[in-house]
């Protein structure tokens, strides 16, 4: 690898395609795009290939004083890489999404996702704090375009409600930025995770990062700027909303509230778990009566996140490593719904549930397909969901069994929404000619499904893989928060695994019987 | 102090003026028909007069060897970067107004010499260390601009925009008069290092009526709120060129002339005038706000936004240090170019017949009949937002760090939650030209040096600019050092 700045490269790459799709017509700005991305994924993959499991906790550093008052440092560790690793994976698949749907402006449009590209892993990548803000408010201005320019009918209403919700959100984060700066005398982020801020400073501040964390979560009840924004947005932007953007909320709180604020996290804790299970049982019941796809699957989007904040503020291993599975599960998982929602909108032109109906007949495999991941979207053993869902839930169960116990409940309404989702447009009658007349997934339908399909059961069946470069960051965090996390109620002790003498022997004889 | 050194420190206004007489001549001798060679000209002497202060700048001059007759006029690092903005200003406002009056046939030989004039008088603000100096710069400015507002006589709006700002300038003249009256009759002096000397123990009420009355005065020239009723009005009435004119270079040069009464003056009570500027500020940026959401005309909406910018501004000078200061100077450089770019972009606004149009709504689906003014307008209204990246957000960045670091938490915290409401509109004008359908109602013809001078504020404003960060920076900081060592 030697010196190559591999995460500027990352950074340039879709920011030159940007440029270059503006001045071209549309079908040579789909194929820059769609290049662009492939590279950057290309570089993701070479990215994760060189990342040193088990190494230093900051790679693939750089640093440079480009700027006054901030520095351009770049750096990652596991946790970031697994999220430029969703953003990079998502991104072709995304253009994929809208090479037919979007037929006006394509220029713009496929620059404006490159620029998203850009500042998502801006986002993961940055080492500096002020740097980390730009990228994750620059943001606001190509999802306004996306959600206003591309968007539905009331994309007018949705734009300006995403962009001024997580604006409010964001700009009290600024000034506690400012004021850590000042505390502390350093803006890089590495060294702001290790220092340690008063405690009755830790409340402030850790206050003014929730207002953005919790609205970009979203978190009950600052969520409903979501429905809007995925309904109104095209399928490409929800993907991207769901898949990545949601994370950003649930990568600063693993990344600044927990390990700068320890305390004020833990004094805080049972709000976050108060709203949390809020969000699990209301927020899946509004899913259980939508008419309207999209809007069903960003309930959904709402109730998991949750799922990802009780495991995060688990304060255990469990918790946070349940906390970031569901994260990139999630991002798969969303992502691939709206990719199915989109397919057949692309085909009826309606979000209607209704409308729909007995697609297995005359989509098999496009029923197929949506039946895995509504499946992993309900949890199912052997999908990602499954793994997060599950760590999350352990975790949170050490900590107070009855936060466990409601959001567990959100486990049997996820599976009660989705399958009755499924069981309306899959199965059933073939009321609606137009529905029954649709043709089957095309091969561009097959390559945007196939791949989130075969990451979906990988996660799911070997999560080692993801799990292993984040090991050593969770350690590190748990080890922070050790002194203030909050005693559980569980009081869990490991104990030995007594050995059951009759069965070992029984194992013994059919191993024997096999061979 | 001889005389000679005193000639040399205050060599740029000596370029301004003389020019400007020469210039006066030829005008009256030549008539409109020589305007555009007129207009060249007074290019050039600007130009001269910034080549001439440049040196000072960057060498960050201060101290006594930059004090000139002795103690009425200071030619530091400070009053020179000032006066780096104030001239570029001025130029810009040349550059673009010949094909503006043209179109009206209307061009006026006495606009340049007017300008030339204002440049001189803002010039003389920003150095003035004494206070009637400093009142002896504001009304040569005020004066011209009087006149400029009034530039198109056949207009009934333009000639209503000149007499309301006239009538309402006049008045805080007054007021400010008033004031400095007060703090000479209770300090004994009117040079800036004598009121300081004379305040250092504390203020009487009679000098605190005299400060307040000053700042009020100054508010109304910068137009912050409560102070600001005249703007919208005469922003809408007057030219462009000349609206372009009035929104930048003389912001600059009286907030620089408020930074000076306020910290080398009165820079011991910080507390007597810290409140009254916390308070303009604050109203400011919620007026500018809200004002500005029920606008139909764009150059009534940039009214507002200047208003707003300026509460902002008013934040980097409420926390009273040279790091505030500093803030205040760098986010002035970035204001001069977003509000020069605005109106150049204003400006290209113009239907098929070439006139002028200025709502709002003959904006819509600009960005599929004109991309790129739709674009760079784009890049504009986020800046003046202040969303990142564009470097718009730097200067609020600065300002509210200058306001974190003297322990203004809650002050930071008010204003940067107010820009949300400031958002609002700024994305409206996005919206319009982005989300709705086409108006087709701007398609006039472009004019090279508008465009040049869009482009040139589009790429300063654009991420590029924070490449300049680092240079800015330590140019606003010698600024305000020369400032803060004021004796």
């Amino acid at each position: 690898m030697g010196d190559f700045p591999i995460l500027t490269a990352m950074l340039v790459v879709p920011l030159l395609g940007a440029i270059a799709c503006l001045f071209l017509d549309a079908k040579s700005a789909r194929m820059v795009a769609l290049l662009a991305t492939l590279i950057d994924l290309a570089l993701g993959i070479v990215l994760w290939v060189n990342f040193d499991i088990g190494g230093a906790q900051w790679q693939f550093t750089e640093r440079s004083n480009l700027f006054a008052g901030f520095e351009y440092a770049l750096g990652i560790d596991g946790i970031a890489l697994m999220l430029i690793m969703l953003s990079v994976f998502l991104m072709p698949i995304c253009i994929g999404a809208s090479w037919e749907a979007i037929t006006k402006r394509v220029g713009e449009y496929m620059c404006a996702f490159l620029i998203m590209e850009t500042l998502m892993i801006g986002v993961f990548a940055a080492q500096d704090i002020f740097l980390f803000y730009i990228f994750f408010e620059a943001g606001l201005i190509p999802m306004y375009l996306i959600i206003g320019v591309w968007g539905g009918q009331n994309r007018i209403y949705a734009a300006y409600k995403f962009f001024l919700y997580t604006l409010l959100g964001s700009v009290l984060m600024l000034v506690a930025m400012l004021w850590m700066v000042n505390e502390a005398g350093t803006t890089s982020i590495p060294a702001l995770m290790e220092y340690d801020f008063a405690p009755e400073a830790q409340t402030w501040l850790w206050l003014a990062f929730f207002a953005s964390f919790a609205v970009k979560m979203p978190m009950w009840p600052v969520h409903t700027w979501l429905p809007d924004a995925h309904v109104q947005a095209p399928t490409a932007g929800s993907v991207i909303l769901a898949g990545v953007l949601l994370k950003l909320g649930g990568y600063g709180f693993i990344r600044f509230s927990l390990p700068m604020f320890p305390d004020a996290s833990a004094e805080f804790g049972w709000l976050v778990w108060g709203l949390s299970m809020v969000a699990v049982v209301v927020t899946s019941l509004i899913a259980l009566v939508q008419h309207d796809m999209k809007k069903l699957i960003a309930y959904s989007s709402v109730a998991h996140m949750a799922i990802v904040t009780v495991g995060l503020f688990a304060f255990n291993v469990q918790g946070l490593e349940g906390a970031m599975m569901v994260m990139l599960g999630h991002g798969l998982v969303s992502g691939a719904l709206f990719l199915c929602v989109g397919i057949i909108y692309d085909r009826l032109h309606t979000r209607e549930i209704d409308r729909y109906g007995g697609l297995s007949i005359n989509m098999p495999a496009y029923a197929t397909l949506f039946m895995l991941f509504t499946m992993a979207s309900v949890g199912l053993p052997g999908t990602s969901n499954f793994v997060g869902e599950f760590l999350s839930l352990a975790g949170i169960y050490q900590a107070n069994s009855w936060v466990a116990f409601v959001c567990t409940t959100g486990i049997i309404l996820g599976a009660a929404y989705m399958l009755y989702l499924y069981r309306r447009i899959c199965f059933g009658e073939q009321k609606n000619a137009d529905a029954a007349a649709m043709p089957d997934l095309s091969v561009r339908e097959w390559l945007l499904l196939g791949p989130i399909a075969a990451a979906v059961l990988w996660m799911g069946v070997y999560p080692e893989s993801f799990l292993a470069p984040m090991r050593s960051d969770i350690q590190i965090l748990d080890a922070r928060l050790a002194a203030a996390a909050p005693e559980g109620d569980a009081h869990l002790e490991i104990g030995e695994g007594a050995p059951v003498e009759g069965d070992m022997a029984e194992e013994e004889r059919h191993e024997g019987e096999a061979h | 102090m001889d005389l000679t050194a005193s000639l040399g420190l205050v060599a740029p206004e000596i370029v301004l003026s003389l020019s400007g007489l020469v210039l006066l001549l030829l005008a009256a001798w030549g008539g409109d028909k020589g305007a555009r060679v007129i207009s060249v000209a007074a290019c050039v002497a600007l130009g001269g007069a910034f080549a001439l202060v440049a040196p000072s700048v960057c060498a960050g001059a201060s101290g006594p060897d930059t004090v000139a007759f002795g103690g009425q006029f200071r030619a530091d690092a400070f009053a020179g970067l000032a006066k780096l903005m104030i001239f570029a200003a001025s130029g810009a406002a040349l550059v673009v107004a010949p094909r503006f009056f043209e179109r009206l046939d209307s061009m006026r030989a006495e606009f340049p010499i007017l300008v030339l004039f204002a440049a001189l008088g803002m010039s003389i603000m920003v150095s003035a260390t004494d206070l009637v100096t400093l009142y002896i710069g504001l009304e040569l400015n005020s004066l011209s601009a009087y006149v400029l507002a009034a530039l198109l006589r056949n207009d009934e709006r333009s000639a209503e925009a000149g007499l309301k700002y006239f009538v309402l300038g006049g008045l805080a003249s007054g007021i400010l008069l008033f004031g400095m009256s007060l703090t000479y009759g209770f300090t004994g002096t009117t040079n800036f290092g004598g009121i300081a000397v004379a305040v250092a123990d504390g203020m009487s009420i009679g000098q605190m009526f005299g400060l307040t009355f000053v700042l009020a005065g100054l508010a109304f020239k910068i137009s912050a709120a409560p102070f600001h009723m005249w703007t919208p009005d005469v922003y809408e009435g007057a030219p462009t060129p000349v609206t372009m004119f009035f929104a930048s270079a003389p912001k600059v040069a009286a907030i620089a002339l408020l930074a000076r009464v306020s910290l080398e003056a009165f820079g011991s009570q910080a507390g007597a005038w810290q409140q009254i500027v916390i308070f303009a500020a604050l109203l400011s940026i919620v007026i500018g706000a809200l004002g500005a959401i029920g606008q139909q005309n764009v150059k009534r909406l940039l009214a507002y936004s200047s208003i707003n910018n300026v509460g902002f501004i008013l934040i980097g000078l409420a926390a009273g240090t040279a790091a505030g200061a500093s803030a205040m100077m760098v986010y002035l450089a970035i204001y001069v170019v977003m509000t020069v770019g605005s109106f150049v972009a204003v400006l290209l606004m113009r239907d098929a017949d070439g006139n002028a149009v200025e709502g709002i709504s003959d904006l819509a689906g600009l960005s599929t009949s004109r991309p790129v003014l739709a674009w760079c307008l784009m890049a504009l209204m986020f800046s003046l937002a202040g969303i990142p990246p564009l470097f718009g957000f730097w200067g609020k960045f600065v300002v509210f760090q200058a306001a974190v670091e003297a322990d203004l938490v809650a002050l930071a915290a008010i204003g940067i939650a107010a820009s949300v409401i400031g958002a609002f509109y700024y994305i409206k004008i996005v919206k319009v030209m982005f989300f709705d359908e086409p108006a087709d109602t701007v398609k006039g013809a472009a004019d090279t040096p508008h465009w040049a001078l869009l482009a040139l504020c589009a790429l300063l404003i654009s991420p590029l600019g924070y490449l300049l960060t680092g240079w800015l920076g330590s140019l606003a900081d010698m600024a305000a050092a020369s400032l803060a060592l004021a004796f």
